[in-house]
């Protein structure tokens, strides 16, 4: 489970999907880094990833880790974004059986788990259908 | 001069009939559509709260808004149903939509009028020339106790608008409060679910507070009914606007637009904000628009808003209100209403 100060630092990446992009060699970093992988420069720009894109492969969750154990079963999925980035998250509002390769999605705000019943709450992105 | 500059709204997908509520507790469905005038209300996914549904709605009041986040000096959010009882659901939106952190942030709270007032505070400010932008939304995840009147419709859903001075395509004309101390509706600190006044939440409090802030913003404003081409009242079910529209000379063709109710149930904070957005989906440049609100203990927020040109090249810009309630929604039973709502917990 992360702790507070580790999910308070991925805020622009979990709220506000904020990514770095090369100045070089315009490889897209998400979350950013400090060199690029592609061509070793250090100077990026922050930019906002695409907020829909299309399924590229899904599974179902039935045994989550801890934090996620009262949402199981559910789906996660990588999504290639319209801005060709890829990006893992939930699937939600979405039947099993509606999820298909290809599928349109786009990112809403979510509630991704709370630390039981007084601890504090994560926010952050994840899939609905289109 | 000020007004909205953008505005949009949030509904979760999910949905519960009043039948298959009244089935589990013996109550007879017919009567209650009839006299709530409810046949559905919408039900939050389990991960979808006050803060969610404020973001999303925001995210789509600044699609119409087109402008720099960074420039909103004024995030409000209203709801009597905040995540935390000590936490601003406010800093995580205003977060989110990457206002901060020259920002001023404030969470509201005043039953089903908290909305309102995020707006006339948000107005306000725009007006006094402190800030270039403020952004105001009403949200709720209302709940009602099992098997109680209110679970009828308790619902759920956001409405967010963006004020400013220039581009504006809804001008605030006029504003008027009326406020007393009316405990008709109430809930305690540590209480799951409020307590109202049954039939007191009628006459005494919904009727003379919409009654007293309608009559007062038209004898400030000069206007008569006829005047207004759509209004907004709250919409705890659906009966009550169309009676408190007659008592104040207004007609269903004002009111149908912006009423909601029968399909998406009462959204507290949300109601009246959200038949504003429905409405301004369908207005024309130079309508005047009237909206009450009502928020038990009590009182009531209204606003003459008059439709610019500029409605025409924003509408489409994000989804349209009765889009987001009649399309891709998804009927639940009981159990998982209960699951979802936390009525019933898994042991463990
Ligand atoms: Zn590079």
């Amino acid at each position: 489970m992360p702790t507070p100060s580790r999910y308070w630092r991925e805020i622009p990446q979990r709220y506000r999907l904020e990514a770095g992009k090369c100045r070089n060699c315009g490889f897209v970093a998400f979350p950013p880094r400090a060199i690029c992988p592609a061509c070793k420069a250090r100077e990026f720009e922050t930019i906002t990833l695409a907020d829909a894109g299309k399924i590229l492969t899904y599974t179902i969750i039935r045994v989550p880790p801890q934090p996620f154990v009262d949402q199981a079963p559910y789906a996660m999925g990588i999504v290639e974004l319209d801005d060709g980035v890829r990006l893992t998250g939930q699937i939600v509002d979405c039947d099993f059986e509606e999820l298909k390769i290809g599928r349109r999605v786009k990112i809403e705000f979510r509630k991704i788990f709370q630390e039981g019943e007084s601890g504090v709450i994560y926010y952050g992105y994840k899939f609905v259908p289109e | 001069m000020e007004g909205i500059i953008g505005y949009g709204a949030s509904i979760p997908r999910n949905r519960i009939k009043v039948e298959e509520i009244a089935k589990v507790w013996g109550a007879d469905a017919p009567s209650y559509r009839k006299g709530l005038l409810v046949e559905e209300k919408s039900v939050p996914s389990p991960d979808q709260d006050t803060i969610s549904m404020s973001v999303e709605a925001s995210k789509n009041a600044l699609k119409r808004a087109r402008i720099n986040p960074r420039e909103i000096g004024a995030v409000y959010v209203g709801s009597e149903s905040h995540p935390y009882a000590v936490k601003p659901s406010g800093t995580v939106l205003a977060e989110a939509i990457g206002a901060t952190p020259d920002v001023h942030t404030a969470d509201f709270e005043f039953a089903c009028k908290a909305g309102t007032e995020g707006m006339f505070v948000a107005l306000s400010l725009v007006k006094a020339g402190e800030i270039k932008y403020g952004l105001a939304v009403g949200a709720d995840t209302s709940q009602g106790a099992p098997g109680d009147a209110l679970e009828y419709t308790a619902a759920a859903g956001a409405a967010a608008f963006i004020f400013g001075r220039e581009n504006v395509i809804a001008e605030a004309l006029y504003t008027y409060s009326y406020t007393t101390d009316t405990p008709d509706f109430w809930r305690r600190e540590y209480q799951y679910y409020p307590q109202h006044g049954g039939r007191f939440t009628g006459d005494p409090a919904y009727f003379k507070h919409i009654v007293g802030a309608g009559k007062g913003i038209m004898e400030k404003s000069g206007l008569k009914p006829a005047d207004f081409t759509y209004v907004i009242f709250h919409q705890p079910n659906g009966k009550f606007p169309f009676r408190v529209g007659e008592m104040l000379g207004f007609g269903k063709k004002q009111i149908e637009p912006g009423w909601l109710v029968n399909k998406l149930g009462n959204t507290y904070s949300g109601s009246s904000p959200l038949g504003l957005t429905a409405t301004l989906d369908i207005s024309k440049p130079g309508d005047l628009i009237l909206i009450v609100s009502y928020g038990s203990g009590a009182g009531s927020d209204a606003f003459v808003f008059r439709v610019t040109e500029g409605i025409e090249k924003v509408r489409d810009l994000a989804p349209k209100t009765r889009e987001l309630l009649d399309k891709n929604c998804c009927y639940v039973d009981y159990g998982t209403y209960a699951k979802f709502r936390q009525k019933i917990r898994k042991a463990g």
